[in-house]
C-alpha cells in the first residue's frame, strides 16, 4: 500500500434499531476516521447515539440493531464482509473496549491475575508463567502501587479506581491498535478521575494505541483528546481540534453546552449559567432539518428546517466542521440572559448540628459474633460533625463517596438516628428521634430530594397523587379541589406542564422526574430541604435548568437548602457556604468564595483541582492524590487525611488530631499547618480574564 | 389550559395497566394461545346450563362409546361412564367446580402470602425470623403428604380444600413477596414516604406492593395451574369434593379401573385438566415475556 489507510474509517454510517413501531435511526450519516495513535472524543448527552457508534464498530448491535447505510473499514478492510469468526478475532486482538462500570466488568469470583493472564494465553497461546509475568508488568505500568497484592486480590477487595486500572490493563494486554473507552471515568470519584485521565493520556503515547473516548463529560474529553466530535440526536453537529472547538464553538448546541457549565472561578452573579431550553428528541420523533432546531435560539424558518443539512467545513487547516447553516450568524446572536436575581439575606438559624456522631455496628451475622459483643466493630460514618444553617441559605456538603455525607442527610431526616451529638431543628433536638416518633411538624420541616431520578418516584402512582399526598399528609390542604389546585401551582413553580399531573413517572424524562421530586419536597413548606446529589444523574443541559429552578423555588419558600454534592463546579455556583467532609469529619467550613481561594485545606485543594475545566482562559494546577480513602471501620489516627495528604508535615499528622484553625470570618480549617502557611499556597484555578 | 381538569383518560383494564402496555397481549402469540384456552373454559363454565346436553348426574346408558346416539336425536359426544352419566355434560359442569375453587383458593393464599411477605420483608428483624421459620417448616413437608394430612384431619369438603391450599401455598408466595419487598424497600420513593411520616401499612400497600405486581401476576397464573392440578389430585385420591357432583379429578379416579377397556372415560377429563393448566402456564409465560420487554 502506498498511502497508509486510516486505522478506522466510518463513511456515512447509519445505524438503526428495529422496534415494534418500526425502524428507528439512532445514528445517521456519521463519518470520521482515526489514525494510529490518535485520541478522539465523542461527546454528547444521553440518547445522542454515541454508545451505538461504539457498539456498531464492534459489531455488537444486538438482535434488533442494523447497519442501514455507509461503510465501516478497519485497516482498509470492510467490516461488514467479515465472518462472525473473523469479527471475534478482530475484537479480541485489534479492538478492545473499556466499559463504564469497572466493578461490573471483572469476574467477582476470580483472582485478578487469572483474569489478566487469560487474555494473552487465549490470544497468543503463551504459557501460564509467561502470562503471569506479563500481567504483573502491565499492572506496574498502570501505576498500581502494590501489584503483588492486587494480583492475588478478588475484584471486591479493590477500590473503583484500582478496578478501572485493571480493566484498562486487561484491554491493553491484547495489544489492540484501537481502544474504545465508554465513559471510563463516570463511575469514579472526582479525585480518582483525574488520575485515570492522566494514566490514559500516558498509555496512549507509550503504546501508540488509538483511543476513542465516549463521554458526556466535556472536561474529560478536553483533557484527554486531540480531536472531538460533538453529537446531537444521532448526528455529528460539530467536529475539530479540541482546543479549536472549545475556543471557538460554532454550533449553537456546543455553545449552549458550554454555557450550561458553571465557571469554577466565578460565582453566579458574575457569570450566570444559561440552560438550553427543551429536551432531546424522543426516539422515533421525526425532526426535519436541524435536529437541534426546536431548542435553538437562532433557528430560522425556511433555512434551518431543510432536510439533510450538510456538515460545513469552517477551517480547512484544522478541518473544523459544523452542521449549522447559520454558523456565521449565530455567534453574534446570544440567547437572553436570565433576569437578575436579588441577593438574598440569610434569615434566622433553621438548624444546628453539634458534635454529631453516627456509627454503624458491623455484624458478620455469624453465630460466634453473638458472643463477641465486647470486640464490636463500627463503621464510623460521621465523627463529630458540627455546623449550622440559616433560612434562605444554601449550604453545600462536599466530599468523595463514602465520606459520610449521605449518612448525615439520613440522620437529619430521621431515617437513621445519631449515635451521639445533637441535631437541633427549630431548637428541638431530634438527633435520636427516628422519623416514626417525630411530630408531624418536625417531619414536615425536613424533606429530602434524592439522587436517582428513576427511583425517586413511585412508578405506580400518578404525579399529581404523589405531590398531593404530601399536602394532605402534612395537613397543608384537606379539600380535594384545593389540593389539585396547589399541585398545579407547584407544577408551575418547577416549570412542568400541568398536563403531566395525571401522567405516570415512566412517561417523564430524568430531568422532569427530578423536578417532580423537588416539587414534592417543597410541597409541605419545609424549613430545610436536603438535596442529595440532585443534579449528578442528569444531563449537562438539564443540570443547569434544574439547578436554577431549585434556587428559584428555594427563594419562593424561604427554605434552607442543604446541597450534598461531589461536583465543586455546581457547588461554587449554587451554594453560599461549603462544608468539606472527609471520612466522616469536617475538614473545612466557610463561605463559598473563602473555601475556593487560599488558604485551602490540602483536601479541599485536591477536590478543587479535580473540577473539570472546559472554559477558555481558565487554567488549573494539577494535584494527584495517591491511594484510596481509608476503611471507615478502621480510620487512621491523627488527621484522617494524612495517608493521602500531599502536604503532610510529619509525625504529628499521624498521631494528633488537627486543631480547628480560624482562617477568617466564619472560615475554619482543620489542619496542623498554620493558616499563614496555607495562605501562601498558589490558587488551584487561575482565570486569565480577571 | 384548564389545569384542574378531571381525569379524562379512560381507565385501562387492570391486567393491561399492570404491564404498562396498551397493546396488551396481542404481541405475544404464546400469551394469546394461553389466554384463549383460559377464556374458552371460563365461557364454558359460565354457559354450562345452556350448553350441557344432559343433567350431569342423571344416569342414562352405561358404557356408551363416544358419539353413541340416544333417544330424541341426542348424542353422547364423549360417551358415558360406568353409571351412564354423560361425560361431556360432566366435564362442562365440572369446569365450574375447578374454575370456582382454584382461583378462589389461589386468591386467598395470595392475601395471606402477600401480607406475611410484606411484613417479613419490610419489618425484617424478628418478624422476618418468625414468619420465615414457619414457612420453612411448612415447605419442608412433601406437598402431597401435607394435603393428605390436612384433609384427613379436617375432612373433605370444598371449604376444607381451599383451607388446605391456602396453608400449603401461602409460604411459597410469602417467599416471593418477601424477596421483592427486600429489594423495593431500599428504593428512594420508600425513603421519601418514610421522611413524610407514612405508616408502615401505607408504605407496604401503596409504595411497595403495586410495584411488585409484575412478577406476582406471572406467579399467580402459574399457581392457579398448580392448584387445578392439586384439586384434580385430591379428587383422584378421593379427598376431593364429595360425590356425586362432577369434579375432573374425581371422574378420572372413578373410571381409572376401566381405563384400558373404556379409555374415553378417563382420557377426556384428563384432556380438560391439561388444557386448562396449559392455558394458565402459557399465559404466565407470555406475561413474563411481555414484562421483560418493558
Amino acid at each position: 500500500m502506498n498511502t497508509p489507510a486510516p486505522l478506522l474509517e466510518l463513511k456515512d454510517i447509519s445505524l438503526s434499531y428495529l422496534s415494534r413501531s418500526g425502524l428507528h435511526e439512532a445514528v445517521s450519516r456519521v463519518s470520521f476516521s482515526i489514525e494510529p495513535g490518535e485520541r478522539i472524543g465523542l461527546v454528547g448527552e444521553t440518547g445522542c447515539g454515541k454508545t451505538t457508534i461504539a457498539l456498531g464498530i464492534l459489531g455488537y448491535l444486538g438482535d434488533n440493531g442494523y447497519l442501514t447505510g455507509g461503510e465501516l473499514r478497519f485497516k482498509g478492510q470492510d467490516m461488514s464482509a467479515l465472518s462472525p469468526g473473523e469479527l471475534r478475532q478482530l475484537r479480541g486482538n485489534d479492538i478492545a473496549m473499556v466499559y463504564q462500570d469497572p466493578t461490573a466488568v471483572l469476574n467477582p469470583s476470580m483472582r485478578i491475575w487469572k483474569q489478566l493472564a487469560e487474555v494473552p494465553m487465549s490470544h497468543e497461546g503463551i504459557s501460564l508463567g509467561e502470562a503471569k509475568k506479563r500481567a504483573k508488568t502491565i499492572l506496574e505500568e498502570m501505576h498500581i502501587l502494590d501489584p503483588e497484592r492486587v494480583m492475588e486480590a478478588y475484584p471486591h477487595q479493590l477500590s473503583g479506581g484500582q478496578c478501572q486500572r485493571v480493566v484498562i490493563a486487561m484491554a491493553l494486554l491484547g495489544n489492540p491498535s484501537l481502544l474504545i473507552l465508554d465513559e471510563p471515568t463516570t463511575a469514579l470519584d472526582s479525585t480518582t478521575q483525574a488520575n485515570i485521565i492522566q494514566l490514559m493520556t500516558e498509555i496512549g503515547l507509550r503504546y501508540n494505541t488509538a483511543m476513542l473516548f465516549i463521554s458526556h463529560d466535556l472536561g474529560m474529553i478536553a483533557n484527554t483528546c486531540e480531536r472531538l466530535m460533538v453529537m446531537y440526536a444521532g448526528e455529528v453537529v460539530e467536529q475539530g481540534q479540541v482546543a479549536d472547538v472549545f475556543a471557538n464553538p460554532r454550533h449553537p448546541y456546543t455553545q449552549g453546552l458550554l454555557r450550561c457549565i458553571p465557571l469554577p472561578t466565578a460565582d453566579k452573579d458574575v457569570r450566570p449559567v444559561l440552560p438550553i431550553p427543551g429536551r432531546i428528541p424522543q426516539p422515533g420523533e421525526q425532526i426535519i432539518g436541524c435536529q437541534f432546531g426546536p431548542r435553538c435560539f437562532g433557528s430560522l424558518e425556511g433555512t434551518c428546517d431543510k432536510p439533510q443539512l450538510p456538515l460545513v467545513i469552517v477551517d480547512d487547516v484544522t478541518s473544523h466542521g459544523v452542521r449549522c447553516v447559520r454558523w456565521e450568524d449565530v455567534l453574534s446572536i446570544s440567547p437572553e440572559a436570565p433576569p437578575e436575581q436579588p441577593t438574598l439575606t440569610a434569615g434566622e438559624e433553621s438548624f444546628r448540628v453539634e458534635g454529631l456522631q453516627k456509627y454503624y455496628p458491623i455484624s458478620d451475622g455469624s453465630f460466634g459474633s453473638f458472643f463477641k459483643r465486647s470486640s464490636q466493630q463500627y463503621i464510623r460514618a460521621n465523627e463529630s460533625v458540627s455546623f449550622s444553617a440559616r433560612r434562605r441559605e444554601t449550604v453545600a456538603i462536599v466530599g468523595e463517596s463514602g465520606c459520610g455525607k449521605s449518612t448525615f442527610a439520613k440522620v437529619l431526616a430521621g431515617l437513621e438516628t445519631a449515635t451521639a451529638g445533637e441535631v437541633l431543628i427549630s431548637g428541638v433536638d431530634v438527633g435520636r428521634t427516628p422519623v416514626e416518633e417525630r411530630t408531624v411538624e418536625q417531619i414536615a420541616s425536613v424533606q429530602i430530594v434524592f439522587q436517582n431520578p428513576d427511583e425517586t418516584l413511585n412508578p405506580s402512582l400518578s404525579i399529581g397523587r404523589q405531590i398531593g399526598r404530601v399536602l394532605k399528609k402534612f395537613g397543608r390542604e384537606t379539600d380535594t379541589q384545593r389540593i389539585r389546585q396547589r399541585v398545579a401551582e407547584l407544577m408551575d413553580s418547577v416549570k412542568l406542564s400541568r398536563d403531566l399531573i395525571d401522567e405516570y413517572p415512566h412517561r417523564l424524562s430524568g430531568g422532569q422526574k427530578q423536578r417532580v421530586a423537588i416539587a414534592r419536597a417543597f410541597a409541605g413548606e419545609p424549613a430545610l430541604v436536603v438535596a442529595d446529589e440532585p443534579l449528578s444523574a442528569l444531563d449537562v443541559s438539564v443540570q443547569a435548568a434544574v439547578g436554577l429552578m431549585l434556587m428559584d423555588i428555594q427563594r419562593q419558600h424561604d427554605t434552607t437548602l442543604l446541597l450534598i454534592s461531589h461536583d465543586l463546579g455546581q457547588v461554587r455556583y449554587l451554594a453560599e457556604r461549603v462544608v468539606v467532609m472527609y471520612l466522616g469529619q469536617v475538614m473545612e467550613t466557610g463561605r463559598t468564595e473563602d473555601v475556593f481561594a487560599p488558604p485551602y485545606h490540602p483536601y479541599t485543594e485536591a477536590l478543587i483541582a479535580a473540577v473539570s475545566v472546559v472554559h477558555q482562559g481558565v487554567s488549573k494546577r494539577q494535584i494527584f492524590l495517591e491511594g484510596a480513602q481509608p476503611d471507615p471501620s478502621d480510620p487512621p489516627l491523627g488527621c484522617p487525611f494524612h495517608s493521602r495528604c500531599p502536604r503532610k508535615i510529619g509525625e504529628i499528622c499521624e498521631t494528633e488530631a488537627p486543631p480547628l484553625r480560624r482562617a477568617g470570618d466564619s472560615h475554619f480549617i482543620s489542619c496542623h499547618i498554620s493558616v499563614e502557611e496555607l495562605s501562601k499556597v498558589e490558587p488551584v484555578l487561575h482565570d486569565i480574564n480577571d | 389550559m384548564s389545569g384542574i381538569s378531571p381525569q379524562i383518560l379512560p381507565r385501562r383494564s387492570l391486567l393491561v395497566r399492570a404491564f404498562g402496555l396498551s397493546v396488551g397481549l396481542r404481541h405475544s402469540p404464546v400469551a394469546m394461545v394461553g389466554a384463549s384456552l383460559v377464556v374458552f373454559w371460563v365461557v364454558v363454565a359460565l354457559l354450562a346450563p345452556l350448553i350441557a346436553p344432559f343433567d350431569p348426574n342423571a344416569t342414562h346408558l352405561p358404557f356408551a362409546k363416544p358419539g353413541s346416539d340416544f333417544a330424541d336425536g341426542a348424542v353422547f359426544w364423549l360417551g358415558t361412564d360406568h353409571l351412564g352419566r354423560d361425560i361431556l355434560s360432566r366435564i362442562i359442569w365440572g369446569s365450574r367446580t375447578v374454575l370456582f375453587y382454584a382461583p378462589l383458593a389461589t386468591f386467598l393464599a395470595y392475601i395471606v402470602g402477600i401480607m406475611a411477605g410484606l411484613v417479613a420483608g419490610y419489618k425484617k428483624r424478628w418478624w422476618d425470623e418468625v414468619l420465615s421459620r414457619i414457612s420453612d417448616v411448612v415447605l419442608s413437608f412433601p406437598i402431597l403428604v401435607l394435603y393428605i394430612i390436612i384433609i384427613a384431619t379436617i375432612g373433605a369438603s370444598g371449604v376444607n380444600i381451599v383451607i388446605a391450599i391456602i396453608f400449603a401455598s401461602a409460604p411459597g408466595i410469602m417467599r416471593i413477596v418477601r424477596g421483592l419487598t427486600l429489594d423495593l424497600r431500599n428504593r428512594d420513593y420508600v425513603a421519601a414516604a418514610r421522611t413524610r411520616g407514612e405508616s408502615s401499612l401505607y408504605i407496604m400497600l401503596v409504595e411497595i406492593l403495586p410495584n411488585a405486581r409484575g412478577p406476582l401476576i406471572v406467579d399467580a397464573c402459574l399457581r392457579v395451574g398448580y392448584v387445578i392440578i392439586t384439586i384434580g389430585v385430591l379428587g383422584f385420591l378421593g379427598l376431593g369434593l364429595p360425590p356425586p357432583d362432577p369434579d375432573w379429578g374425581g371422574m378420572i379416579n372413578e373410571t381409572r379401573a376401566m381405563a384400558l377397556v373404556f379409555p374415553h372415560m378417563t382420557i377426556f377429563p384428563c384432556i380438560a385438566i391439561s388444557s386448562l393448566v396449559l392455558g394458565f402456564n402459557l399465559l404466565a409465560d407470555g406475561l413474563r415475556e411481555l414484562s421483560m420487554q418493558r
